[in-house]
């Protein structure tokens, strides 16, 4: 009875049957869709690119790699939607000295050969994207930035892509990586500001910024660089931020870190981390019997 | 396949080294740039302002402007003199007379331009020269984070405050002003930029609310305004009635006719936001042109005008904010398509786009070889050589509009460095094979936070000399030894129908092959402006064919073959 009419009133809310309808879409095209609307929205808002050339390389190296080096490796060019991402974070998320091109497509290649590069058991350990800007940011800080201010510090841009991120993040099943790192990050990154005497809010204000929309819809919640099992997850989520804390202290100490580290802080905390766990997760499963 | 990935991780790393030692080397400037400050007695040092106390926590960001420099010829013997801005309470702006023996004597307090940083007035930004009633004598208006004021040049040695008199007893908070005769009356008008709201002292701050409200597109700034002479020493503001009362915390703005319409437009370069041009609808009003400058948002700092490639128009060269790792905003090199497309076209690229945190500069043949070098100076704060701000600019950068609007909530600066001691930068300018940072090479080593940046012939010997107004710093005078093969002319204008400065008036010089615009200088880059007589390299050339000059009446003039290696003066024919 109650399941009968718990069946009618889904079918009876809008709300409820596109949520019902969304279930049924392959969550990589969810994903391809919120990129897609931070792209447009970056771009027709703000003139996020600076240039449209650079999204061109970015994309154009991306795909070809993937379709290249798949089919050496598999025999078949395999989806290029993961292709697709890489190419849109890459050309939103890079900023280079002097209009240089480079920087897209070196970074575009390297993003996209890593998967088949650092493998472990036939898995790629890093989320491309990540791993390419964080290469770059180690092997060419004169000429490569990371974006580190908002789309315009305007919070509607802001609210309409948390929104479609935090529902597409759910639908995906990976909302509670999400919500895992963003609730560890404000309450370390607020403890650590109470404690060393600092304000508050421009400690936990970075996370409004499109880098960190990025990080936390696309790159931390990859489902082929995240380990197993929600509770695991939750739990690397977790010490991603930890990491990241670790760095930002020692930022603020002025510790002698790679400027990259003081720029991009989620970004190296995962580039530490993502791998590790991931290895040690593989590691573990071939440990464990099979069932 | 592991192959090419270390390789594309080992070319990332060979391409951040930048262009090998062969290409910098096959540079060969042709010019030196010797800091010559204290022989000619320039003893110049900025102090900047101090503001209230509630804004302490970021005093060093707000307080990092004020040193400016502009060329004058106040008293009309025909050498260049120099006028620079103090900011701190008390602290004397100075007035340097040229002796005409390469030497400067400070003539500020008798001239009654000295004491303009008291209490209640506001902190001195910069100043623009101008012969504002045509009576052959230079006047001057020196623009604050307070009031403006205007002094009447008496008799070529004192001055008379007319502030009250010309209605521009008015609160701005700017860091540019220029002059242009917008409506080609042959009166001097007055555009003068802003910075913060006109409501707020910074002295005496009702709300420490007082930031733009974004890091790209901010539009929260003080109200840009223009000002028409009504001859009789008298202004009105026409800003409304004109439509350039842009809001976008400009930092610097220029004036040329970009557009070939025979009327000058106003040229913006604004912080947080993108650069603006106002195009002259003959002098009826003013309108927001695209013109490709909205494509990227940045965080323009001056705007130099100049002929880049020699192609008889002026181009715009507007500074912005770098730092390794962090940020690269890239300086613009503006290629006027404006006559053929509507537009401006960016080439800036590689080490042209990136000076570091810049600001002032200005195009310039150091070597007179018949092309424009340019030179820029930069650095923000130098203060704590191991502490750096840019961390916590990071962070506040990231954050919502409401947060940083607010100074209190602003990470306290302490001592920290922001872009601090960065080395100019002079760009040679080799044509198709681009431009070349040889300020090393040249002499241009100091490493104080450069702002203002003046050209002039100080010693009338055919070389521009760079003038460079240094933030709470000494101020530095470099002397251009040019190549000695090379020749030159420099003109010098007067108008008659124009402005007596004629400031606004456009050459074109024919020499063979080599063309080239110049625009006298009513104020340009930031808080400057260079000698008002248009210097022009000729390399080997002995001759030149001719001089057109487009004046700001509209008249067009042509002098054929002038003398060479010399200061030639053409006068604006009556009629």
């Amino acid at each position: 009875m109650s399941d009968a009419t718990g069946a009618t009133v889904l079918t009876r809310n809008p709300l409820a049957r596109l949520w019902e309808r969304g279930s049924r879409i392959d969550p990589r095209y969810l994903v391809t869709f919120l990129i897609t609307l931070v792209l447009i929205a970056a771009q027709l808002r703000y003139q996020m690119f600076g240039g449209y050339e650079r999204i061109a390389v970015a994309l154009g190296v991306c795909v070809a790699t993937e379709a290249a080096l798949s089919w050496f490796d598999r025999g078949r060019v395999v989806n290029l939607q993961s292709a697709y991402i890489s190419g849109i974070s890459l050309s939103l998320l890079l900023k280079p000295q002097g209009y240089a091109l480079w920087p897209f497509a070196i970074g575009a290649f390297l993003a996209i050969s890593s998967k088949y590069v650092v493998r472990y058991r036939d898995n790629h350990l890093f989320n491309p994207t990540n791993f390419a800007i964080c290469a770059l940011l180690l092997a060419a800080p004169d000429h490569v930035s990371v974006l580190s201010h908002q789309f315009g510090n305007d919070v509607v841009t802001n609210v309409v892509i948390w929104i479609f991120g935090l529902i597409i993040a759910a639908r995906v099943g990976v909302l509670h990586i999400t919500l895992a790192y963003v609730l560890s990050f404000l309450a370390l990154n607020g403890a650590r500001a109470l404690l060393l005497g600092q304000p508050v809010l421009p400690e936990i204000a970075p996370l409004t910024g499109p880098m960190y929309q990025l990080f936390v819809f696309f790159m931390i919640t990859d489902p082929r660089t995240v380990v197993r099992g929600r509770g695991r997850q939750i739990v690397v989520a977790v010490i991603i931020a930890l990491a990241e804390l670790v760095i930002r202290y020692g930022s603020d100490r002025g510790w002698p870190m790679p400027t990259g580290l003081y720029a991009g802080p989620p970004l190296f905390a995962l580039f530490i981390i993502g791998p590790v766990a991931k290895w040690l997760d593989l590691r573990a499963r071939r440990a464990a019997p099979a069932r | 396949m592991a192959l090419p990935f270390h390789a594309a991780i080992l070319l990332a790393m060979r391409l951040d080294r930048g262009p090998g030692r062969s290409a910098a080397d096959a540079a060969h400037p042709g010019f030196v740039l010797r800091d010559e400050t204290k022989a000619v007695g320039i003893d110049f040092v900025h102090r900047r302002a101090t503001f209230d106390a509630k804004i302490a926590n970021i005093e060093p960001h707000v307080a990092a402007v004020g040193a400016s420099v502009s060329v004058t010829d106040f008293d009309g013997d025909g050498w260049p003199d120099l006028y620079f801005t103090n900011s701190a309470t008390g602290a004397p702006n100075a007035l340097y007379h040229n002796r005409g023996d390469g030497t400067f004597e400070e003539v500020a307090a008798s001239a009654g331009v000295a004491d303009l940083n008291r209490a209640g007035e506001g902190a001195s930004m910069g100043a623009v020269w101008g012969d504002v009633d045509n009576d052959g004598r230079e006047d001057l208006l020196v623009y604050r984070y307070g009031y403006l004021s205007l002094f009447r040049n008496v008799d070529g040695r004192h001055f008379e405050d007319v502030t009250e008199r010309a209605g521009l007893h008015r609160w701005i908070n700017s860091n540019g002003a220029i002059w242009l005769d917008y409506d080609r009356d042959g009166l001097l008008d007055l555009y003068v930029t802003a910075y913060f709201r006109g409501d707020i002292d910074l002295s005496h701050l009702a709300t420490t609310r007082i930031m733009h409200n974004s890091f790209e597109y901010a539009t929260n700034g003080g109200k840009n305004l223009l000002f028409h002479n009504l001859g009789g020493g008298k202004f009105e503001d026409v800003t409304d009635r004109m439509g350039v009362g842009s809001t976008r915390w400009t930092l610097a703005a220029a004036s040329a006719d970009f557009n070939g319409d025979g009327w000058p437009d106003i040229y913006l370069a604004n912080d947080y936001g993108p650069e603006e041009l106002y195009l002259n609808d003959r002098g009826r009003g003013f309108t927001l042109a695209k013109a490709g400058l909205d494509a990227e948002s940045k965080s323009g700092m001056a705007v130099a005008l100049g002929d880049a490639f020699n192609r008889g128009r002026i181009d715009a060269f507007v500074t912005n904010i770098s730092e390794r790792g962090y940020i690269f905003q890239n300086n613009n090199l503006r290629v006027n398509e404006m006559a053929r497309g509507g537009r401006f076209r960016n080439v800036a690229e590689g080490a042209l786009a990136d000076a570091g945190w810049a600001w002032g500069a200005q195009f310039g043949d150091f070597n007179n070889d018949g092309a424009n070098e340019l030179f820029v100076a930069n650095g923000f704060i130098s203060a704590d050589r191991d502490r750096s701000y840019w961390y916590a600019m990071s962070k506040i950068a990231g954050a919502n509009s409401r947060l940083f609007e607010d100074a209190a909530t602003w990470p306290a600066f302490g001592n920290a460095s922001l872009s601090g001691y960065e080395p100019s930068r002079v760009y040679l300018n080799r044509g198709v094979a681009g431009w070349v940072d040889v300020a090393g090479k040249v002499g241009a080593t100091d490493l104080y936070d450069g702002r203002a940046v003046a050209l002039a012939d100080l010693a009338n010997r055919g070389a521009v000399d760079v003038i460079v107004a240094n933030q709470n710093q000494p101020a530095v005078v470099y002397r251009d030894i040019p190549d000695s093969a090379n020749h030159w002319i420099a003109l010098k204008l007067v108008g008659t129908r124009s402005n007596r400065s004629a400031i606004g008036a456009e050459v074109v010089l024919q020499s063979g092959d080599l063309v080239q615009r110049r625009v006298v200088d009513g104020g340009s880059g930031f808080a400057s402006q260079n000698d008002r007589r248009l210097h022009f390299g000729l390399g080997t050339r002995e001759w030149v064919d001719r001089v057109v000059i487009q004046w700001p009446s509209g008249a067009r003039q042509i002098v054929s073959r002038p003398a060479i290696d010399r200061f030639v003066t053409i006068t604006e024919p009556e009629r």
